[in-house]
């Protein structure tokens, strides 16, 4: 038998040499952008499927409700979504239930509305609805009124005067859009959109989670919620379809969260590595009779 | 005691028999814009809250209370750069997030890394956690390497190569198909069972509140 000392000295040398190894497995095919191509689950073509059948003017709702923690996920799929849209031709009314959604709104405006659809004129034919606290009584209250829900954009305009918002001329509450999307880091999120507004108003929803949120949203796919892109993996398969739909997006901006499963594939394969030497060193020490680690 | 229990009681009868009497919506949207009003006051109560809880660990000296200092500054300064909008391009009338403004700075440049840093933690702890706990002691533990394995593998492009060689067939079994059919059945059915499990005790908890059994809205019964 082994010293108690000695199995906190493996132990640590141990987790010390896994860290390093994930580190190396992230960090390499990034540097050597390694990147692999990406085939759409039935899930993600059901939400591509969705926002292509938009007819040209739809109007659609799109819900940045996340923050820097599961932006690495979320913004790839927020920045595809808003690209998918604007070449669909759809009006965008973004908002947020998060208190840090406004900067995120704010990026997407700044980096990839005004710069590649610069035909897009704000008020016209997108909106930004900011931040307002009140979680899922906010969105009760927009199902019957949305002015009420919201009474101002993000720049103190109010959401009734139609002549510098004109956007707003054919919204009344959630029945008056055409698709709700909704970019979930959390709560709330998803769930709370699908069980307060897109259930009770009838209008089909599509969305995004991290992955480790994804398990308790499969149970509203496919009736509730009509697709939904599962973390990062969901957002590289979009973007593929994307890119294969619409060639001329092919440039490096457009292609974040493919570049980004290299070294989320390699670390997949660093920890399967790990589950099985981890497997051959307890069976071998068991089989010696040692205490396994 | 029993005006705050009536109060309940009362707005929680209206709230659930608005939900299912049309002509009554109109009550709940007001419910909500006070529910909203409330939500805006949490806010600075909760701020004071925590400013009041770091003064105190500073001022008794507990261990750890130069954290609280920094915690205190990195509030303070936020708090203040983005109430009056120190430094944006159209000053006080402007936004705050603005870009180029001192806010939109500390947002990008202190906050979004130290949360991203936070989260991509994970997965360091997760493949250290795989190393332990996916051990084949016993039936159940298993199973649930099995799928740990079957999952981690059908994420990644290999997914896709390791059973391309099986016939038309046998498509069901090819570890995409596979990794579908497992976070379909099995996963979906469990997380049904939670969400289901959930509601009921949300209901019974509610229901406990409503009649004033349960009365956490009068503090912690001092």
């Amino acid at each position: 038998m082994v010293s108690l000392a000695e199995l906190a000295r493996e132990r640590l040398a141990g987790r010390r040499l896994i860290y390093l190894c994930i580190l190396l497995s992230v960090t390499v095919p990034m540097i050597w952008k390694i990147s692999f191509k990406e085939h759409a689950s039935p899930m993600v073509k059901n939400v591509f499927d969705q926002v292509e059948s938009l007819p040209p003017g739809a109007r659609v709702l799109l819900v940045f409700d996340f923050d820097p923690g599961t932006e690495p996920e979320i913004k790839p799929m927020s920045d595809a979504f808003t690209r998918h849209l604007c070449l669909k031709g759809a009006k965008l009314y973004c908002l947020t239930l998060w208190p840090t959604g406004p900067v995120e709104i704010d990026k997407v405006i700044r980096n990839v509305l005004t710069p590649e659809f610069p035909d897009y004129y704000y008020g016209a034919d997108y909106i930004n609805l900011g931040f307002v606290s009140g979680d899922e009584a906010i969105i009760a209250v927009a199902l019957t009124s949305f002015q009420k829900a919201f009474p101002t954009d993000a720049h103190n305009i109010s959401t009734s005067d139609t002549k510098r918002l004109p956007i707003m001329k054919w919204v009344e509450n959630i029945r008056s859009f055409n698709l709700i999307i909704e970019c979930s880091g959390g709560y709330p999120g998803l769930p709370e959109w699908i069980r307060y507004a897109a259930v009770p108003g009838g209008v089909p929803i599509v969305g995004g989670s991290v992955a480790v949120g994804t398990p308790e949203l499969f149970p509203y796919v496919p009736d509730q919620c009509v697709g939904l892109l599962a973390g990062l993996k969901g957002a590289a398969e979009y973007e593929q379809l994307l890119l294969e739909r619409y060639p001329l997006l092919e440039r490096p901006e457009c292609r974040v969260a493919l570049d980004r499963m290299g070294p989320q594939t390699v670390a997949h394969l660093a920890i399967i590595l790990f589950i099985i030497i981890g497997n051959g060193i307890y069976l071998s020490q068991k089989r010696r009779g040692r205490v396994g680690t | 005691m029993a005006v705050p229990r009536m109060i309940t009681f009362t707005v929680a009868t209206v709230l659930i028999v608005a939900m299912f009497v049309p002509p009554l919506e109109p009550i709940r949207e007001e419910f909500s814009n006070f529910f909203n009003i409330i939500a805006a006051f949490a806010f600075v109560l909760g701020a004071a809250s925590l400013l009041g809880v770091h003064w105190r660990r500073i001022r008794r000296r507990v261990r750890g209370w130069g954290y609280s200092i920094v915690c205190m500054a990195s509030f303070l300064i936020t708090l203040i750069v983005g109430l009056l909008k120190l430094g944006s391009p159209g000053g006080i009338g402007g936004s705050a997030i603005a870009e180029g403004s001192p806010f939109a700075w500390i947002f990008d440049y202190v906050f979004t890394p130290i949360d991203a840093t936070l989260f991509s933690l994970l997965a360091f702890y997760v493949a250290s956690a795989a190393f332990r706990a996916f051990r084949v002691r016993n039936a159940e533990a298993t199973i649930m390497l099995v799928t740990a394995f079957l999952l981690l593998l059908g994420r990644t492009f290999l997914g896709n190569l390791v059973t391309a060689w099986l016939p038309p067939e046998m498509e069901p079994f090819e570890l995409p198909n596979l990794v579908q059919w497992i976070m379909y059945v099995p996963m979906t059915a469990g997380s049904r069972a939670i969400m289901i499990g959930v509601a009921l005790g949300t209901i019974a908890t509610s229901l406990k509140i409503i009649l004033g059994i349960d009365r956490p809205y009068l503090g912690g019964g001092k």
